[in-house]
């Protein structure tokens, strides 16, 4: 029995059916970890002594007849923005390199008690900085499916171990497109909460107001049973978002006869992949076909989403940051004479050259004689993009475009053009700055084999009416199964 | 004594504001549930949230909103129903996340006034702003020689309230006068305990010179490090009489922060203005707009005890004391409050204040902390004056009573009792008092007799005397009088 093939549902019915145990389950996820991770590098570290303790004391219980959990065995990969208590915490940044938080994330309190094993953590743009996992300070993460393509990013660990069975399913953060665009260029389903639904307590601050942690997982049902574990308030969040947004099962079989799809057709001119523009019109047939209302909506132009975007996220990061000065925990140069001194070593040996660049951006646009220019700009160009959504929420009921405008690109193909490497997130960063819920969906390979995604979006706390379409696409265009494993290059 | 006069005298105005820094007296921080008690071990109060660690979040403590919003009430303030918290971006060792979480544009509270002086010479000075804000951790220089510097993080986190008054003091006295109402006021009110030794009440000053008669305002500077009321004057001192020199001789005073070394008696410039810091200011994304329902700022205005002013007036107006009396009991909150305990029980509220004003503040030293401390509660004082008013006993038996009231605490008929102080009302044994004493006193009652009347209380003394204090004065008197003239027939 093929284990590292199967949905994490699947594996949650045989292991309450004690067809195999949660142990089984755990060695086999990091067998296959420890067979063919080394060729796409999508962990940082492997939890093998604590997810195999885990998932004994799992099968003791299941074997004593107490109810397991939701995710009672299920292994899953934790992106290493996410704090496990104890265990190496970096964002992928050597300025936290060594450094083991005292405390774990409530989404992971949540999941263990949900019965979920934590694998280990894995690899990403450090602090979520980037859309191709080549900005991580411990070597970049390869794409499944083509070695020498990007996984994408910022979660580009978590959709490749997911893609290649290393886990059955996995966490991610989703500040710009972190969860939805790798889950695009790796072919695996890939959620983005509504922001406040699921506590960001725990979750390494990127940009505050956008920063929101996600499932990602082989099919739709994964990531809504993930989903269900994750949301609810948090008291420890101050911006966390009242209860009662948890979608029941049943959602998925319910159709989509007369939901109402809109498409930005605008947005869609210009760059567009031919492949991608081929799986969208596929995808806008499937949904027809199932009953969906499917015509056009009007959204502001996206670029404006992303200049937006690149100053509030950039603004907060640089407060958010500024923690990592070498004085309580984590890297710090050594020989500095003054404070001064100690900051700007420990800061320029320790961020990599996007985080610095980003810092700097952050710092700029919210300096005295700037601020009113970008920063109060920028906000107000997000109260219009938000008002702009609920427009077109209001004439659909979800939004239906490409994750991305290309499938993914080669390793090193933008590094050297931050404008370039930004705008292949065109199409994910509008949702953050609304703060809506969305889900990319794999529909279909390339013609170069490589995975092709396209996106819903829904309203505030409409993940009900999101996994629904979601469903519909994924049962009409199909899974794409396990990425080959991967051949020498 | 200094600059004023001097100023004065030469046409110059002084014009001063104040910021104060409150620390408000709340169990735990303002985003952590970590202890405030001053004078824990370095390092003792801390956790995770509050070190600035990786992934925290900030929690307001709903405590310290309305203690703030107390003071704002008792000052007049106008209560924003929305406030916004921001973070001030700047690098120091004592401050863990590289940002303070203060409020900016929008804070807690507008306005508001507070009266200093008395009589003719009272003036209302004008509050700018009250808001809150967290505060940093203390660096201390070691002291082994090494030349490192410690930081103790205890106080990070530890709530406070800033106070910025409108330009409007004159003098240095004026400004001392105010920084003792606004102390008296924040422990009358029960915010803060005004502890500045212990930094529980810090202050920073901002002055300017200019001609008297002129609108225009002069180039200020800012003085900081006053850790006492007394260095606030001295301090303010020095630099008006500096910036008074330099107009006179021609020259342009420049912006600039200036600390007050105590122990030198002197200022140094810590930063001119054009090393001015940009704090580069924005909203916290971690807290969402404090929004204060109208019920709730009704709820904590019913909190608001009689401030000093209201209840010196009252004291005056229904207890008919006078205004020196008022000033003295409305001193401190304790202090009131026992004395209109204990005035209410005696009914004979003048005697009350005399009571309270030598017995009880002598007793404990001046210090009306101690009243929670002292045995004797306001009831049986006010039953000790009772006792007085009815005749039951002297006054000054009553002090004896009082003395040993105050230690024991115990009821001063017991007391009376116990110690044979009751007043002795029997006319045969004060008769046969009398008689041994005008028995021993022949050569006098022989003056009496010739008509001398002022040797009567040379009698009654005696009597007294051989009673230990215990007969009734009245009693005495009447019987004296009729033994003597018996003696004339």
């Amino acid at each position: 029995m093929n284990l590292c093939g199967m949905s994490a549902h699947a594996l949650r019915d045989g292991i309450a059916a004690r067809r195999f145990s949660a142990e089984d389950v755990v060695r086999a996820f990091l067998d296959r970890i420890a067979a063919h991770d080394g060729r796409v590098h999508a962990f940082l570290e492997v939890h093998d002594t604590e997810a195999i303790a885990e998932a004994r004391r799992l099968d003791e219980e299941i074997a004593r007849g107490s109810e397991p959990g939701p995710l009672a065995g299920i292994p899953i990969a934790v992106k290493d923005n996410i704090c496990v208590r104890g265990r190496g915490t970096s964002c992928a940044s050597r300025i936290l390199s060594g450094y083991a938080p005292p405390y774990d994330a409530t989404v992971i309190e949540k999941l263990r008690a949900a019965g979920a094993v934590v694998l280990g953590k894995t690899n990403m743009d450090e602090f979520a900085m980037g859309s191709s996992t080549e900005n991580s300070g411990f070597g970049a993460t390869r794409n499944p499916w083509s070695l020498e393509h990007v996984p994408g990013g910022s979660s580009g660990g978590s959709a490749a171990a997911v893609a290649l069975g290393l886990a059955p399913v996995a966490l991610g953060s989703d500040t710009g497109g972190s969860v939805r665009q790798p889950g695009a260029f790796c072919g695996v389903a890939a959620m983005k909460p509504t922001y406040g639904t699921v506590s960001r307590r725990g979750l390494i601050a990127f940009a505050s107001s956008l920063d929101q942690i996600g499932p990602l997982g082989r099919d739709v049902q994964d990531c809504l049973n993930l989903y269900n574990v994750l949301c609810g308030p948090d008291p420890r969040d101050a911006t966390s978002a009242p209860g009662g947004h948890e979608v029941p099962e049943g959602a998925l079989l319910q159709g989509v006869r007369g939901l109402r799809v809109g498409v930005p057709w605008d947005w869609l001119g210009e760059g567009l992949h031919a492949d991608v523009e081929a799986a969208l019109g596929r995808s806008v047939e499937a949904l027809r076909q199932a009953g969906a209302l499917v015509g056009e909506v009007s959204l502001l132009d996206p670029s404006y989403a992303i200049a937006a975007y690149y100053i509030i996220a950039t603004a907060e990061a640089s407060a958010n940051l500024a923690r990592y000065d070498g004085v309580r925990y984590g890297a710090s140069a050594r020989g500095a004479e003054d404070p001064a001194g100690l900051y700007t070593g420990t800061r320029s040996e320790g961020f990599g050259a996007e985080v610095r660049r980003r810092i700097v951006l952050g710092t700029y646009v919210l300096s005295a004689g700037y601020y009113d220019a970008y920063y109060l700009r920028a906000q107000k160009a997000r109260r219009l993009i938000r008002d702009d959504f609920e427009r077109a929420f209001a004439m659909a009921d979800v939004l239906l475009l490409p994750t991305a405008p290309t499938p993914a690109f080669r390793i090193g193909e933008k590094t050297g053009d931050p404008l370039a490497m930004y705008l292949s997130d065109i199409f994910t960063v509008p949702l953050n700055l609304y703060a809506g819920c969305g889900i990319n969906v794999p529909a279909g390979l390339s013609a170069d084999e490589l995975p092709i995604g396209m996106q819903l979006l829904a309203p505030r706390f409409g993940e009900a009416a999101l996994f629904r379409a979601a469903q519909c696409l994924e049962s009409r265009l199909g899974t794409l199964g396990l990425a080959p494993e991967p051949a020498e290059t | 004594m200094g600059a004023p006069h001097e100023s004065a005298a030469r046409g110059y105005e002084p014009v001063i504001g104040l910021e104060v820094h409150c620390q408000l007296l709340t169990r735990s921080k303002i985003f952590c549930s970590c202890s405030t008690a001053f004078g824990a071990p370095p390092n003792s109060q801390v956790c995770p949230v509050c070190l600035g660690h990786p992934g925290v979040l900030p929690v307001l403590n709903r405590r310290a909103v309305e203690l703030a919003v107390v003071l704002g009430l008792a000052l007049g303030s106008k209560i924003r129903e929305v406030s916004v918290f921001a973070r001030k971006n700047y690098f120091y060792p004592d401050l863990p996340k590289g940002y303070q979480i203060s409020q900016y544009d929008l804070p807690l509270c507008d306005g508001g006034s507070l009266q200093i002086g008395t009589g003719d010479a009272r003036r209302t000075i004008g509050i700018t702003r009250l808001h809150l804000e967290e505060d940093a951790g203390k660096m201390k220089h070691a002291e082994d020689g090494s030349g490192r510097s410690l930081v103790d993080l205890n106080r990070c986190g530890v709530p406070l309230i800033e106070i910025v008054t409108e330009p409007d003091l004159r003098t240095p006295e004026e400004a001392h006068d105010f920084l003792e109402r606004l102390k008296q006021l924040v422990q009358y009110i029960g915010v803060c305990d005004g502890n500045m030794e212990g930094g529980s009440l810090r202050c920073d000053a901002n002055v300017s010179v200019r001609p008297r008669g002129s609108e225009a305002l002069g180039t200020k500077t800012e003085i900081k490090n006053l850790n006492s009321f007394r260095n606030v004057q001295r301090a303010l001192e020095h630099e008006i009489r500096r910036q008074i020199a330099v107009l006179e001789s021609a020259g342009r005073v420049e912006g600039a922060t200036l600390l007050w070394d105590a122990t030198r008696d002197r200022l140094q410039v810590m930063r001119t203005k054009e090393e001015a810091h940009d704090y580069r200011y924005f909203p916290e994304p971690d807290l969402l707009p404090l929004v204060l329902a109208e019920e709730w700022i009704a709820a904590i205005r019913g909190m608001v005890p009689e401030l000093p002013e209201a209840r010196r007036a009252r004291f005056v107006r229904e207890y008919a004391l006078p205004e020196y009396d008022a000033g003295v009991l409305t001193a401190t909150r304790e202090l009131a409050g026992f004395y209109e305990a204990a005035a209410r029980r005696s009914g004979d509220a003048k005697l009350a204040s005399n009571w309270v004003m030598t017995e009880l503040l002598g007793a404990v030293k001046g210090d009306t902390e101690r009243l929670r401390n002292l045995p004797l509660t306001p009831e049986r004082l006010g039953d000790l004056l009772a006792l007085i008013t009815s005749g039951a006993i002297s006054g000054k038996i009553a002090k004896a009573v009082f003395e040993e009231m105050a230690v024991s605490g115990g009821e001063p008929g017991a007391i009376i009792e116990a110690c044979g102080l009751s007043q002795i009302v029997d006319p045969d044994a004060i008769r046969a008092l009398i008689a041994e004493v005008l028995a021993a006193n022949a050569p006098q009652v022989v003056d009496y007799l010739a008509g001398h009347e002022r040797v009567l209380p040379h009698f009654i003394g005696q009597v007294m005397k051989a009673s230990r204090g215990r007969a009734n004065p009245e009693l005495t008197n009447r019987l004296l009088r009729e033994a003597l003239e018996a003696r004339r027939e």
